[in-house]
């Protein structure tokens, strides 16, 4: 079962993409432009469609997504912990 | 699946463009003609009113695109006959002429001097009239290239970067090569992607006029703005589905152009395109402002992924919604045409997905009604550029 996907390896997010996903359970990962699998364990609880890390990201690093620059972080966040609002700003406006 | 003789069943019109809808339009020019135009489609059944709220006092460049956006609704293949109605008898002749160069039948009609009563019995005898001409109208087999689709989604989330927009580009992808007028836009919606929209224009000149298009819709958050706009794009739908900035947000749209289509022009809003390929709008992201200004432009059949669930429909343009979010799957079955969750668990390949969508793409160009269709969704929203005078 796939709990999130990953557009490309290099990406530091990936997205849930199943509903109810709790702090501690072990999240299988589809990286899908490569089709690889990857292991993580999930630090917080997540609802579908929300991402979370994967790999530890400093405050203010950028984070890539799509291969692509999706914004800055405002907070470390670790592996596993949710991604959103709270932790990720854009660099635009 | 194999497009090289592909084919569908549509309305070819006096212009030779080729229709997937019959409608006769009662259209009002400006907000005071929309209770004359809801009467008249109320006396004459199988006639379709499109009430809006604007047309007075508006000037220059915006009462311009007013008219373009109003002449192209009755321009657009998918319409067999007009009736416009106007308060005053000038501009309703006026946007009757434009739409009168296609060669479809159009009837117009002043209010001033004539009252709603006696406009309304006028224009429901041109109208009945109008009606039973366009029922007789049968459809002919024409080849894929006749139709023009246009994109764009709303209600965005994650799944939609993954899941439905890829979807809309494996299929874009695939009608390219055959000729097929293809639309995207949402000016603002690409901020942090405008980089990989320009490398795929087609030439220099293609690309400063992308450019030219993107920074002044930069200049005018810029100008307006009051914040980094973290209430309205994203808005609050698509942070709830997990899109957290911006430039996220215009990564997972540009998907929906798929990984091979060039952008072969740029067009101003509801400009009609005027040779095949895929043509960039300039347009707001609001729903049914960019569906509005690509139905006036003369796309046929829209394709519109939505993550949250967005319920847009628009009264001639027949909007196909898909969706790869299993919750929106769910718990909005009844809008959602084409279900492609499948591929966020591997059950479903990118190809198949795609033809699935060009599946239904072809049963609605045929005749079937979308969702919004059956569940009435008709949202004809005009897009403004500034105050009225």
């Amino acid at each position: 079962m796939i709990h999130f996907v990953v557009h490309d390896e290099n990406d530091s997010v990936g997205v849930v993409v199943v509903e109810g996903v709790k702090a501690g359970q072990k999240l299988n990962g589809w990286i899908m432009d490569q089709d690889k699998s990857l292991d993580v364990t999930a630090k917080s609880d997540i609802p579908i469609g929300h991402k979370l890390a994967i790999r530890p990201l400093a405050d203010g690093a950028t984070v890539i997504k799509y291969g692509v620059d999706i914004g800055k972080t405002i907070a470390p966040i670790q592996v596993g912990e949710h991604t959103h609002v709270h932790n990720l700003r854009t660099k635009r406006w | 699946m194999d497009l090289s003789k592909a084919s569908f069943w549509g309305y070819k019109r006096e212009n030779g463009r080729v229709g997937v809808r019959n409608h006769v339009l009662i259209l009002p020019v400006d907000d005071l003609s929309n209770a004359a135009a809801e009467a008249v489609a109320n006396n004459i059944k199988g006639t379709l009113a499109i009430p809006h709220p604007y047309g007075r006092l508006q000037f220059g460049a915006d009462l311009e695109l007013h008219f373009r956006t109003l002449i192209g609704a009755g321009c657009n293949p998918n319409v067999a006959a007009v009736v416009v109605i106007c308060i005053e008898e000038g501009w309703a002749k006026k946007v009757a002429d434009g739409i009168a160069a296609t060669g479809k039948p159009v009837a117009w009609f002043g209010i001033e001097q004539h009252g709603d009563h006696d406009t309304i019995l006028r224009a429901s005898k041109k109208a009945k009239e109008f009606v039973q001409w366009a029922s007789e109208l049968r459809r002919e087999e024409r080849p894929l290239k006749d139709l023009w689709i246009s994109t764009k989604c709303g209600e965005s989330d994650t799944t939609s970067g993954c899941g439905s927009n890829p979807t809309v580009g494996d299929a874009f992808d695939k009608l390219y090569p055959h000729g097929v007028t293809l639309a995207f836009g949402e000016t603002t919606e690409l901020t942090g992607g405008e980089h990989l929209v320009a490398a795929r224009c087609r030439n220099d000149a293609v690309r400063r006029k992308f450019q030219h298009m993107f920074d002044r819709y930069q200049q005018v958050v810029e100008a307006h703005k009051t914040n980094d706009l973290r209430d309205s794009q994203p808005t609050k739908g698509n942070i709830e589905g997990g899109l957290t900035t911006i430039e996220e947000k215009a990564l997972g749209n540009i998907q929906k152009i798929g990984r091979k289509c060039i952008v072969d022009g740029v067009l101003d809003k509801a400009e009609a395109p005027t040779w095949p390929g895929l043509w960039f709008m300039d347009s707001s992201s609001a729903a049914a402002e960019m569906v509005t200004l690509v139905a006036a432009a003369g796309y046929t059949v829209h394709f519109f992924p939505t993550g949250q669930g967005n319920v847009i429909g628009n009264p001639i343009l027949p909007v196909i919604k898909l969706c790869a979010n299993p919750r929106t799957v769910r718990t909005m079955s009844e809008h959602i045409d084409v279900d492609v969750s499948g591929l966020l668990r591997r059950e479903m390949t990118p190809d198949q997905a795609g033809d699935k969508l060009l599946e239904c793409m072809f049963r609605t160009a045929n005749g079937r009604l979308t969702a919004a269709e059956a569940l009435g969704h008709r949202e004809f929203v005009l897009t403004r550029l500034y105050e009225s005078a």
